[in-house]
């Protein structure tokens, strides 16, 4: 069952073309034959037999080290308990509010392990050492195996054997003859025949006929360390179009809202995040119009209520200097723009508020994009109104779809979709603080140097409107709005306000690189663990009147299907031997 | 459990689930008597060859009663591992076992029909929830066990695979189950069919695969203790020592193959497991590039799913390198599978990331 191949029964030292057709492997490989084994207190005595070891030695054996089995092993587990950490802790690539999250919860611990770089473990410089050792040993592994093998692939099968019978698998048979023929001639006969059913099985066969014997020598499964090269060389291919890959690749996002158009330069992101080989000012000038978002949300009193699903954004597109098309974005269904891949990545109410100084005159008019805080759409959002009134203004409050009183008295959405639609909004003035050439989300209000005037904490309720209704603002400063966007003929509230979509817009022409060697690693894989990589040998002695034949197989690495090959092979050689000798005897061979 | 009484096709579903679970169990006690008379039987066994070979062994290693010399110990393991490799029709009468495998096809077409009607009822593939994952993963791992048995007699790993069943499908049932809803939009995608799908196949390869390797170590270790109580005898070391030299592990394990063939065997389990395994690391990224604009980010999942592929990495590594074939890689292979298993609930239920679609609240 299990198969070791043993070098020492192999009785093949004065194989020549031997050393060559086996595969190269480290020195600790288990295949390898018995010996010093650098990093064995064996291997290191051998090699320090010599009173000192000297640099270029210290080199050799360091190398040696490096590209052994055993590091490459003990590398490889290290790999697996250091990835482990990244899914405890929040990490900043993959969760930047779990990072923030986590040092408000853990003051004391966060700081220790940030100097540990515990929130970016993958980019870490001890997750980066070990990976880069296991590749450094990999390439060194590999090049030398690769050089040997093109040699191999080359080379002859090795020279058969003195004893078959030391072999993993071994048959002999008798094979008697009917007539008084010539048994040279049968063995001959039976050689070639073995040969011929040999290559068709995708052997690599050779002759070695000595006195009074002949055997033929075959070798199979080279694709076995082909696919084991291919496989490590990939995992190489992949690293770097990852590594490489990275510094093409564009990220950013956008929020479209309905009846808006977006257009692909720098400035129209809400954040972009280029690779450090990416030339912002080139991007391939295109513009999206989100003409409607459709959303479904499972009807109340059903399993599941609420559930949203079924997102589509249908926008049209447009590449400069053509015509107008239109597409789609879904979830798991990106859209293609000129190689740019464009994602949904969420999706919200964007109520039009319009607000009115004193005099009347329109001071702000705007869709505004509120935060989703729950799946029921309870959304957060935030107006500034910098000029056009005596003093700057913020509005912050939410939108509900469904409003809903809460057992607190609060109101909560209950529902996503549009049924009884209220905003509500808290009113501030003072300094806005954007004049300072800072940068402020447009999702925050600092009200650090604001004076509130409507909401919890004042004498002045929160403004609160349906789509269509107005409201004073507090003293007398002029009104707002919240606009019913819907269009004429709607009933209740649909398309009462207007939706946005927030988009990602991706290039990754590495991708394509990565799924490529990932592919290949796979089928070289595949090769390197199914085939199997066997030798056989068949020998004739002609004995008087019968030829004596022998079968052998030895394994080269995992192989359990040696033991039925050789005897399927065994079978059906002599099967052809036997039909051949009762169809006709065996003559006496032409000679030319 | 579903509150309506009324017969839904998600309530016969869990009907034919918990009648699973029961037939599972009851599989277990068989195969479980299975071993124990197997244990019982070897030592018959030994006493009558113990006769026969009283002479040539006392002369051998001093051995009294009890003690087996390694070369009866690797005799055994022979004809074990041409028990092993029997074809079907040919393999020995073993009334227990056979009794368990009966439950366990039984048990199999119950869950089987438990799963069907659970996809039938949520109108798509019944792995889409963690529920729905634990259903679908544990019919898998009975599905490879037994189309497993038609190549190898590998009845003796059925106490443990219906013993993991039992435990897994009973605790998702207990405490994972969950209400039939509409797929994320997330979830809707080919990919889900695909990843999830080969990812449950993988683990019902690397639960074979670990059942084999603790068998490995366990027989290794009688190994080692026949070896070391041969030795002791012709020694003529003291009663006591003796007496413990003589524990050597449970007696089924006289009957099962020599570590080389359980290991080998668990290897090739191991590398398919890693093949599909390779898949499902692929088919994720595949799946992650379309529904999250990128095709690797270090999420939660994607780090589990990243360190087993590089402990099983690692096993097969290990399994050609000087000094770590045999109990070593074994015990990687072990840790491989618990990483598995911790991936699938602790990772699932308490880890944050975007795989956030075990359907529990
Ligand atoms: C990124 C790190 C590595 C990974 C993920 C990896 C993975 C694997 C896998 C899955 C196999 C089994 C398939 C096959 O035989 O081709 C394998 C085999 C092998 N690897 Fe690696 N490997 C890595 C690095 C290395 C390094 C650094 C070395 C050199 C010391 C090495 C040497 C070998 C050898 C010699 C085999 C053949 C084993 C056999 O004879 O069965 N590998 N590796």
């Amino acid at each position: 069952m299990s198969r070791r191949p043993s070098d020492e029964s192999t009785g093949e030292s004065s194989g020549s073309g031997d050393a060559a057709s086996d595969p190269l492997r480290p020195a600790d490989h288990a295949d390898s034959p018995a010996g010093p084994v650098p990093g064995d207190s064996r291997g290191e005595a051998s090699d320090i037999t010599q009173p000192r070891l000297g640099f270029v030695e210290w080199l050799r054996w360091g190398w040696r080290q490096l590209t052994s089995m055993r590091t490459a092993l003990v590398l490889l587990l290290l790999l697996a308990i250091a990835a482990v950490p990244g899914s405890l802790v929040p990490q900043r690539s993959a969760d930047p509010n779990g990072v923030t999250q986590y040092f408000a919860n853990n003051p004391d611990l966060a700081p220790i392990l940030e100097n540990l770089s515990m929130f970016d473990v993958y980019t870490s410089p001890w997750f980066s050492a070990i990976y880069i050792l296991l590749f450094i040993s990999l390439v060194g592994c590999v090049i030398p195996r690769t050089r040997h093998h093109w040699k191999a692939l080359r080379a002859k099968p090795p020279r058969t054997p003195a004893r078959l019978s030391r072999l993993d698998v071994h048959r002999a048979e008798t094979l008697e003859l009917d007539h008084e023929s010539d048994a040279a001639a049968a063995a001959e006969s039976a050689i070639e025949a073995a040969e011929q059913q040999l290559k068709k099985a995708g052997y690599r066969v050779e002759r070695y006929d000595a006195r009074g014997t002949l055997s033929v020598s075959a070798e199979r499964g080279y694709l076995r360390e082909t696919g084991n090269l291919v496989f490590h060389a990939s995992l190489v291919g992949v690293l770097l179009a990852v590594g490489i890959g990275g510094g093409f690749t564009h990220t950013g996002q956008t929020v479209i809202i309905e009846g808006r158009t977006w257009v692909n330069t720098l400035l129209d992101y809400t954040s972009f995040n280029p690779g450090r080989f990416v030339d912002e000012d080139a991007l391939t000038p295109y513009a999206l119009t989100l003409d409607r978002f459709d959303v479904t949300y499972q009807p109340s009193g059903v399993q599941g209520a609420g559930q949203a699903g079924n997102f589509v954004a249908n926008l049209t597109t447009q590449l400069a200097g053509e015509d107008p098309q239109t597409g789609e974005v879904r979830v798991n269904h990106p859209l293609d723009m000129a190689g740019d891949r464009i994602y949904l990545m969420g999706n919200g109410y964007a109520p039009t508020l319009t607000i009115r100084n004193a005099d009347g005159d329109v001071v702000f008019s705007e869709s505004v994009p509120f935060l989703p805080q729950d799946t029921n759409m309870t959304s957060l959002g935030v107006v500034k109104v910098p000029d056009g009134l005596d003093e700057q203004m913020g509005l912050v409050g939410f939108f509900y779809p469904t409003q809903a009183p809460l057992s607190t008295g609060a109101f909560a959405s209950s529902y996503p979709a549009l049924i009884n639609p209220v905003v509500s909004l808290d009113v501030y003035v003072g300094d806005l603080g954007i004049d300072g050439g800072t940068p402020r989300s447009v999702y925050t209000l600092d009200t650090s140097e604001m004076e509130k005037l409507a909401g919890r904490g004042t004498d002045v309720e929160s403004i609160e409107l349906a789509p269509g209704e107005t409201a004073d603002l507090p003293g007398g400063r002029g009104t707002i709005t919240f606009e019913n966007d819907a269009p004429a003929g709607a009933t209740g509230y649909d398309g009462s306000v207007k939706r946005y979509v927030s988009l990602s817009v991706h290039r990754d022409t590495a991708a394509t690189w990565v799924l490529v060697f990932a592919a290949l690693a796979t089928a070289g894989l595949l090769a390197a663990l199914f085939v199997p990589r066997r030798r056989m040998w068949v020998k004739a002695t002609p004995q008087g009147g019968t030829v004596q034949l022998e079968y052998a197989g030895l394994a080269r690495g995992e192989d359990p299907t040696l033991d039925a090959a050789v005897e399927q092979f065994a079978t059906r050689h002599l099967d052809g031997l036997r039909l051949a000798e009762t169809r006709q005897p065996v003559s006496t061979p032409d000679v030319d | 459990m579903p509150e309506s009484s009324a017969l839904t096709l998600d309530s016969v579903s869990v009907l034919l689930v918990w009648t699973a679970i029961a037939v599972y169990a009851l599989a277990f006690i068989a195969y479980a008597v299975d071993l124990a008379r197997r244990g019982a039987v070897a030592v018959d066994a030994k006493d009558a060859a113990a006769q026969a070979v009283r002479a040539r062994e006392l002369a051998l290693a001093g051995g009294g009663r009890g003690s087996e010399s390694i070369d009866a110990v690797r005799a055994q393991e022979k004809k074990s591992e041409a028990a092993l490799n029997a074809p079907i029709g040919s393999r020995e009468r073993l009334v227990w076992a056979r009794i368990g495998t009966s439950l366990t096809v039984l048990a199999f077409l119950f869950h089987l029909g438990g799963d069907v009607t659970r996809g039938i009822a949520a109108g798509r593939v019944p792995w889409s929830n963690m529920y729905e994952f634990a259903l679908t993963g544990t019919l898998l791992v009975v599905a490879v066990y037994l189309g497993v048995l038609f190549r190898y007699d590998l009845r003796f790993l059925g106490t443990f695979i219906t013993g993991l069943v039992v435990m897994l499908l009973g605790g998702t049932a207990i405490w994972f189950y969950t209400e039939i809803v509409p797929l994320m939009d997330p979830l809707k995608s080919v990919w889900l069919v695909i990843h999830v799908f080969v990812a449950s196949l993988a683990t019902a390869l690397f639960a074979l695969a670990f059942g084999l390797s603790v068998l490995q170590l366990m027989q290794a270790r009688r190994e080692r203790k026949t070896l070391a109580l041969a030795r002791a005898t012709a020694e003529g070391a003291d009663a006591a020592a003796l007496a413990s030299a003589r524990k050597t592990g449970p007696g089924f394990l006289k009957t099962l193959p020599g570590t080389d063939a359980l290991e080998s065997l668990a290897y090739r389990f191991a590398i398919l497991g890693f093949i599909f395994w390779t898949f499902t690391l692929i088919a994720g990224s595949i799946w992650a590039n379309d529904a999250w604009g990128r095709y690797w980010g270090f999420d939660t999942k994607e780090v589990w799913t990243f360190v087993i592929w590089v402990l099983y990495a690692g096993y097969i590594h290990a399994r050609a390198t000087r000094g770590w074939r045999g109990s070593r890689s074994a015990w990687l292979s072990i840790i491989g599978f618990t990483a598995v298993i911790f991936n699938f609930t602790i990772v699932n239920m308490f880890f944050k990331g975007l795989h956030a679609y075990s359907g529990l609240s």
